[in-house]
This record gives structure tokens, C-alpha cells and sequence, in this order.
């Protein structure tokens, strides 16, 4: 699969097929980006669940974290790689030892591993690398045009709003 | 990097950053004249304040109807983010407030519009920022001005006032070695006629109040993030690589990737000096931009026309415009801008001083004021007015002498225009 480019309905079925999400790496530094996206993620209603030794057994936001992926009690849709490149190679391997297997593997923004991206693919996993899922969810959403980031789409039909305020979902009812 | 085939030019200027509005289906961007916005609740305040959220808080960082002009502007220059300011001197000041600290040097161009010349020489002598001048007719004096100093180097696409196209894509390669941004003012070419990202630009800024709005109506400036400069290579701009005080310790450049200089303008920026854009202003502007790519054209047609005339009328000495063959910047312009060399150029009576101030006072149709890219065409006399204070050796340099006039060619019928400046200069 090509990993320089992802079409818009590739990530836009992702995103809205992925109820639960491990992430990896999570911080609980509220300046950290992988704070910031689990936040957001948790905020469009996603079930997010955090991994990380040093917060294991706590819970963040109220949302569950654990030492290593293979601790998780429950099925996970995605799980979203908050390491660098290198690391990314070994939470991949312990992603294909989860039973049920996750649907897909997202490296973040600037993470990339061609290497076991291939290994996840050959094993039947949708992979998605070096893209931030809150800026693809905001962006597909049109949330971040608020912030005026180009978001490369154009559209003559109104967002769909979540509740309250201030809030776009790619969930069009 | 680009997830999808891009639509073309006309299409987004009118589509860009405007879907309907998301309250009531209005389908024209509306005006949302309010400085602030209601919280859901107080965690979605603290959110919003921690940039952890996308959302408006106040008017003095983000605005819906300012929102949709920098998505708009960031899509046609193929950036990956702008913002929106009050005037092109602000969008100048906020880029050099991100990039500079106390006791830093930039590169800049000799071929820049007055007011940004003094803008670098005189109030940034305040902040401990120091111009070094360099000639874009001579790339070695730019390698030359570049120290251990350097921060940025600055030039204009098509430099006022006007007639002169600046080389991006060769002051590209010196801004690379040198491992800082080149910053292009965009105002006079428009993403139409140049697109600076294509030629190695890293960011672009704009006077929108010219020929983006267009309409002579409204002052706005916007900032367009390339996307393309590593902040983290060398973190010799700590207002994005380095972790701010202002949000808990956040490294901008890491938290948003390839849109972090404008996010790092907009929030430590505008934010902190404030000069926001209206609303209403924004608005303008927008409506403006749908038609961008048809009247940049019939202004570089109107302009093309106007200046063949020029040129072969007795009464003039030189026209200076890249469009005309065996003018200076001719290839370059062909390289740059095959579409129009843009409307704002300069030519030279052979009456002198006194010639060029009865031409301007002769003329019915074109405006005697200090714009360029309105509907209407505009005239000025820069040694008797922008430039009078300086002796006439400086006006020279500046491309400002005594026999110089400046246009500014508009959409009026073009054989009105020439009409009008024969008559003018036949009693000039």
C-alpha cells in the first residue's frame, strides 16, 4: 500500500470504524501532544484506553491505562503509536499478538516504519503513518479550518455538529 | 504531501475554508461580528485556552469569518496554514516576532515597498532586529550579507514599485544553505501569477488589502505557512522549538507539525500584540478573492496593454515592465509569471519633475492616491510625495526620481485608460 499518501475516504473509514483505541506512549503531561489527542479523541466519543508503564494502573481522564498492550482485557480497534520510528517496530509485533487482532495501526505524526507497517499489512491490518488522528479528525470534521489550516477539502454541505458547542463529527446523520 | 488530486485554481478561491454555515445553512460566509464565544463547559474552556481543542475563544486569535480568509489564502498559495492579520505591516511584523530574538539580523531586499524599508530600518531598531540590504539583481550580495546572525532573508515575488521580478527559486537555494527561511511578500504577484512555495519559499505574507481584496475597501494582511521548514533541525527559533512558558512548557513545532509557524504567529503573536483583523474587513476580503484569477488577469492584460502604449509614446523616456519584450526582467518574467507581469509598474517622462506632476494632475480617470491593486486605475508621483523627503541621489535608488510615475492598472476598459493618459500627456 502506498504510505507517502492516504485517500480522504481511506482515513475517513478508519476514524468512523474504529471505536476503541490503545494508545501507546500516552502522556500524562497536559503539554504533550499525546495528552492533547487522547483528550480529543476521547471528547468524539471514542473508548480510549492508554498504555504506558509508568501510568499503569491509573486512569487517565478517566479512561483506563495499562503497562504493554498484551495487559489490555478488551478488544481494541486501533492502536495509535505515540514512539519514535524504531520503537514502532516492536508495539506492532505485540499488536499482532493481541487476540482478537486490531483493524489497524496508526503511527503519528513524523513516526514511520515501512518495515513493520509491512508485516502488520501482511498479517491483513489497515496501517496509516506519520498522520496525527485529532488533526485528521479535525480536519475531515472541519474543525480545523477554525484554526486556518488548509484541511484540502472542499464541500457544499454543512458540517455536522455534536452536541454543544464548537464541535463538528464526521458522523453525518 | 497532499492526500488528494487538487482542485484547481478558480475553484478554490470560491470554495476554500466555506462550507455552509453549520447554525443555519447560510451559504455565504457570514459576518460573525462578536468578540467572543461561549464555552460548553468549563473543561472545554480550559481546552480551548490549553490549545488542546480546536475552537474560538476571542476575536484577537480566531474569528470563524477570519477563519474561512486564512484556509482560503493557505489552499491558493498550496500552504499548510495561514492567519489572517490587520494590515500587510502586521502580517510582516508577527512573521519577524516569530522568528527574531534581540540582537538577531535578517536579509532583506533593497526592491521592497517603502513603507516595508522603513518598517525594518527605523521600528525594528527597537526589538534589536538589523536588515542587511541585498540587491536581487545581484544574488552574491545576498550570500554576502548572510552571517552567523541570519534568521531570515525577505524579498517581494514582484517588487514594488513595480517592474521587477526577483529570482525566488535562486534566493531559495541561499536561504537553504544558509538553513533559514526565505519569506516572500506575495502582495503584487498574487498566488495567480507566482506561487513562491513552488519556487522553495517558506513563507509567504500578503498585503490582502491589495489585490486579494482587491476593491480598495478594506485593510487585511495574511501569513502563509510553507509547511516546509524543519524548526527542530537547528532549534534557533525557540518561539517553536524550544518549550513556552506561555503554554505550560508546549514545543509548538512538535505538538503541530508542518503548521506550527502559523500557529506560533497566531498564538504568541497576534495573541500577545494584537493586531487583529474585523470581521467585516475578513468578510470583504473573502468576496473579493472569488474572483481573484479573472481580474488578475485583465489587470496584467490592462497592464500589458497600457505599458506597449507607454513605450511608444513620445512623451515618455522608459516604461519599466517585465511583460514588455527586451525589458530587464523579461525572462524572468516569462519564467515566473507567463500568465501577466501583474498591474503596478513604473515609467519615466522626459518632461522630468515637472512633467510628472502635470500628468498626474491632468488625469480624470486614474486616482492620484498611495495604493495599488484596486478596481479603479491609480496614479502617483512618488518623488513628490512617498519619497519627497529623500535628496535625489536616494530617490534614484529607490527607483522613486524626479521623472518617475507609478501605476497601478486597473479593470476600467483598457482604451479608456490609454485615452486618458494621452490626454493627460499631451498637456503634461
Amino acid at each position: 500500500m502506498n504510505h507517502e499518501s492516504y485517500p480522504d475516504e481511506l482515513i475517513r473509514s478508519v476514524l468512523k470504524n474504529s471505536k476503541t483505541i490503545a494508545m501507546v506512549g500516552v502522556s500524562a503531561n497536559d503539554a504533550r501532544p499525546s495528552y492533547f489527542a487522547f483528550k480529543y479523541l476521547l471528547g468524539r466519543g471514542f473508548r480510549m484506553i492508554g498504555v504506558n508503564p509508568g501510568l499503569a494502573g491509573q486512569t487517565l481522564l478517566g479512561a483506563p491505562v495499562y503497562a504493554s498492550l498484551a495487559e489490555i482485557p478488551e478488544p481494541v480497534d486501533m492502536v495509535d503509536i505515540f514512539r519514535n520510528s524504531e520503537a514502532a517496530a516492536g508495539i506492532v509485533d505485540a499488536a499482532l499478538e493481541m487476540k482478537p487482532l486490531p483493524k489497524v495501526i496508526w503511527m503519528q505524526l513524523s513516526v514511520r516504519n515501512d518495515a513493520a507497517a509491512a508485516k502488520a499489512e501482511a498479517a491483513g491490518l489497515t496501517v496509516i503513518m506519520d498522520r496525527c488522528p485529532k488533526i485528521e479528525y479535525g480536519r475531515l470534521s472541519g474543525e480545523i479550518g477554525w484554526t486556518g489550516v488548509n484541511s484540502r477539502i472542499l464541500s457544499s454541505k454543512k458540517p455536522a455538529l455534536l452536541r454543544g458547542f464548537q464541535k463538528f463529527t464526521i458522523d453525518r446523520r | 504531501m497532499t492526500d488528494q488530486q487538487a482542485p484547481g485554481f478558480s475553484t478554490i478561491a470560491i470554495h476554500a475554508g466555506a462550507q455552509p454555515d453549520p447554525a443555519t445553512g447560510a451559504r455565504v460566509t457570514p459576518i460573525y461580528q462578536t468578540s467572543s464565544f461561549v464555552f460548553d463547559d468549563v473543561d472545554h474552556a480550559a481546552s480551548l485556552f490549553g490549545l488542546q481543542a480546536f475552537g474560538n475563544i476571542y476575536t484577537r486569535m480566531t474569528n470563524p469569518t477570519q477563519a474561512v480568509l486564512e484556509e482560503r489564502v493557505a489552499a491558493l498559495e498550496g500552504g499548510t496554514a495561514a492567519l489572517a492579520v490587520a494590515s500587510g505591516h502586521a502580517a510582516e511584523f508577527l512573521v519577524f516576532h516569530a522568528l527574531m530574538q534581540p540582537g538577531d539580523e535578517f536579509v532583506a531586499s533593497t526592491k521592497l515597498y517603502g513603507g516595508s524599508i522603513n518598517q525594518f530600518n527605523h521600528s525594528y531598531k527597537n526589538f534589536g532586529w538589523t536588515p542587511k540590504w541585498a540587491d536581487p539583481d545581484d544574488l552574491a550580495s545576498f550570500e554576502a550579507a548572510i552571517g552567523p546572525k541570519t534568521k531570515a532573508i525577505f524579498i517581494e515575488s514582484i517588487a514594488n514599485p513595480g517592474g521587477v521580478i526577483v529570482d525566488i527559486a535562486a534566493i531559495a537555494k541561499i536561504a537553504k544553505r544558509a538553513r533559514v527561511p526565505l519569506i516572500v511578500d506575495n502582495t503584487l504577484a498574487t498566488p495567480y501569477l507566482i506561487k513562491p512555495f513552488e519556487h522553495g519559499a517558506d513563507i509567504i505574507v500578503h498585503s490582502a488589502t491589495k489585490f486579494l481584496g482587491g476593491h480598495g475597501n478594506s485593510l487585511g494582511g495574511v501569513i502563509v505557512d510553507g509547511g516546509s521548514f524543519d524548526w527542530l533541525a537547528d532549534k534557533r527559533y525557540p518561539m517553536l522549538s524550544a518549550p513556552r512558558p506561555e503554554y505550560n512548557g508546549m514545543v509548538l513545532a512538535e505538538t503541530f507539525g508542518n503548521f506550527a509557524f502559523a500557529i506560533a504567529c497566531r498564538v504568541l503573536g497576534l495573541r500577545d500584540l494584537g493586531p487583529a483583523i474585523s470581521p467585516f474587513n475578513a468578510f470583504m476580503i473573502l468576496t473579493g478573492i472569488e474572483t481573484l484569477p479573472l481580474r488578475m488577469q485583465r489587470h496584467s492584460d490592462n497592464a500589458q496593454k497600457v505599458a506597449e502604449h507607454l513605450a511608444n509614446h513620445p512623451g515618455v523616456k522608459w516604461v519599466s515592465y517585465p511583460g514588455l519584450k527586451g525589458d530587464r526582467y523579461h525572462n524572468l518574467a516569462q519564467q515566473y509569471c507567463p500568465k501577466g507581469a501583474g498591474a503596478v509598474f513604473t515609467f519615466g517622462l522626459k518632461g522630468g519633475y515637472d512633467a510628472g506632476l502635470a500628468l498626474v494632475k491632468n488625469l480624470r480617470l486614474f486616482s492620484h492616491l498611495a495604493n495599488v491593486g484596486d478596481t479603479r486605475s491609480l496614479v502617483i508621483h512618488p518623488a513628490s510625495t512617498t519619497h519627497r523627503q529623500l535628496s535625489d541621489e536616494q530617490k534614484t535608488i529607490a527607483g522613486a526620481g524626479p521623472d518617475v510615475v507609478r501605476l497601478s492598472v486597473g479593470l476600467e476598459d483598457v482604451a479608456d485608460l490609454i485615452a486618458d493618459l494621452d490626454q493627460a500627456l499631451a498637456s503634461a
